[in-house]
């Protein structure tokens, strides 16, 4: 059965169109690597299904219910996450409090403060220091931590590797690879083409709006999916 | 000595000073609305009092049990009603509405209690004094009147510090788009803030109203006080908010000593003063 199915969705900022006529499905366990150039849409399609923006026409379903409308604090009841691009902690409250603060809509099943603190021992170091004190690596780790900390089902994950140390990436990616493992489904937007083939079995691609390629990961050769990016046509 | 005095009691009113201004800095530090009502919502406080305590023949503090669960839930449906509705409309439209609905309440005062000056009736504790060491004497309204504030403001300080709802008070003053996307509740957090904020200021207002006198249009002067005190003080800390309220009763007070007529213009002119040299705060 299908987690997530986006029907002809079309968003739009006042006049201008951001997403043309979407269609996207996604199933349980699966992992969806979003690509695209800049402007083409990935954060607007997140920001869409996490009930940030409501679309102009079109259908998003959740576990087989109909959530187009539905308030974000719902979303997140029924399992969708979103870590926003630029991370967005809440300035002022420390690390842990932004954890917790991921947990108001939990589920009976989510994840507990001392889970979160095993998986990342870099939280459990700096849990009591405001978020605006703490590295970016830190900083990407809470952000994470805090969308599991509601309990996900569908993980949305937005560049999650901006300006983060390679070796940082590592060990968020081999986080991430171990929720898959444990039955977390994702979209992952990210801007390092080989990372994001290789973490997710399956890709869809994003041109000004629209959706020009999908399927999976290991059938995708890299020079279509560099083609679909740039729009050019071999 | 009458210096000394008058610094004990320019403290002790600086109390309700931060009372009022509690409210003011919680509904801007946490929605960004200007509430320029209030003042009047004090006021309102101060005049439903006096109602429940004439009518029940009571002393006005004896009133605060039925009354602040009423300014609490006037303060939710105010929010509910016609402040998150100006909220939505851009940033002009809270400081028209919120102006409006002060002039509404003015004159909805001014037609149904008159323009006299009032004052509660603050029982035997507003007879009662205590007198300090060094011949200074206090009435034992005013030391409530305190240590009220004191306690208001240091369990709002532990509500907001840790408690469930306090983290998502701070995380939606942090950043509101965030907080909603992950899964806080925005409507029930303004809606409780705007009923805190109300309650605080009525409770303020019956204390300065069994302290001193006020009329239907006393609520101007209180939204300036309360403004000047919040920004003495800082924005967003409750501990400076009750410095900044107490520097303006010291201030009042003291001037006052001086020169009873260039009390409040002292008060106005520390605050210029603050925003010239500190604009962050003192206490920040």
């Amino acid at each position: 059965m299908s987690l997530l199915r986006l029907g002809a969705l079309d968003v739009l900022y006042g006049d201008f169109q951001a997403l043309f006529a979407v269609d996207l499905e996604l199933a349980e366990n699966e992992s969806l690597a979003l690509v695209g150039a800049n402007g083409a849409g990935k954060t607007t399609l997140l920001r869409t299904i996490a009930g940030a923006m409501t679309p102009a026409h079109g259908t998003i379903e959740f576990a087989g219910s109909d959530i187009t409308k539905a308030k974000p604090h719902f979303r997140v009841r029924q399992g969708i996450a979103l870590v926003p691009e630029g991370r967005r902690l809440f300035p002022s409250l420390t690390a842990e409090e932004n954890i917790l603060v991921g947990a108001v809509q939990a589920g009976p099943d989510a994840w507990q403060l001392a889970k979160i603190y095993e998986v990342f021992p870099l939280i459990a170091r700096c849990r009591n220091r405001r978020a605006a004190l703490l590295s970016g690596g830190e900083q990407q780790a809470v952000a994470i931590a805090r969308a599991l900390a509601s309990g996900p089902r569908l993980l949305l994950l937005d560049e999650i590797s901006l300006g983060l140390a390679p070796a940082i990436v590592d060990d968020l990616y081999e986080t991430l690879a171990a929720l898959r493992v444990a039955g977390t489904s994702m979209i992952l937007v990210e801007q390092d083409l080989d990372r994001a083939l290789a973490a997710c079995p399956s890709v869809a691609c994003l041109l000004e709006g629209r959706v020009v390629l999908a399927g999976p990961s290991a059938r995708t050769n890299r020079a279509e999916v560099i083609d679909a990016y740039f729009g050019t046509t071999s | 000595m009458t210096w000394l005095n008058a610094a004990v009691q320019g403290i002790l009113l600086g109390g309700e000073y931060a009372l009022i201004a509690c409210g003011l800095s919680l509904t801007f530090g946490v929605m960004r609305l200007v509430n320029l009502a209030h003042g009047d919502l004090a006021v309102c406080g101060a005049y439903l009092a006096l109602v429940f305590s004439s009518a029940l023949g009571v002393p006005a503090w004896w009133t605060l049990p039925l009354l602040l669960p009423l300014a609490f839930g006037a303060g939710v449906v105010l929010q509910l009603s016609v402040l998150g509705r100006a909220l939505r409309g851009g940033d002009l439209a809270p400081v028209l509405v919120t102006f409006g609905l002060s002039v509404v309440i003015e004159n909805l005062l001014l037609v149904g209690a008159g323009a006299n000056t009032r004052s509660l009736d603050g029982g035997r504790l507003a007879q009662a004094s205590v007198e300090l060491a060094g011949g200074i004497v206090v009435s034992w309204l005013r030391v409530t009147g305190l240590l009220v504030a004191l306690a208001v403001l240091g369990a709002l300080q532990v509500l907001l510090s840790s408690t469930s709802w306090g983290r998502s008070v701070r995380a939606t003053s942090d950043d509101v788009d965030t907080a909603r996307l992950v899964g806080v509740r925005v409507r029930p957090v303004f809606a409780t803030v705007a009923g805190v904020a109300v309650a605080t200021a009525a409770l303020a207002g019956v204390f300065l109203g069994m302290i001193s006198a006020f009329d239907p249009l006393a609520g101007g002067t209180l939204l300036i006080f309360a403004f000047e005190a919040v920004v003495i003080g800082g924005l967003g800390s409750l501990w400076g908010t009750l410095a900044g309220g107490i520097a303006l009763g010291l201030t009042q007070q003291l001037v006052g000593e001086w020169n009873s007529q260039y009390a409040v213009l002292a008060v106005h002119l520390l605050f210029l003063l603050v925003l010239a040299v500190r604009p962050q705060g003192i206490f920040r």
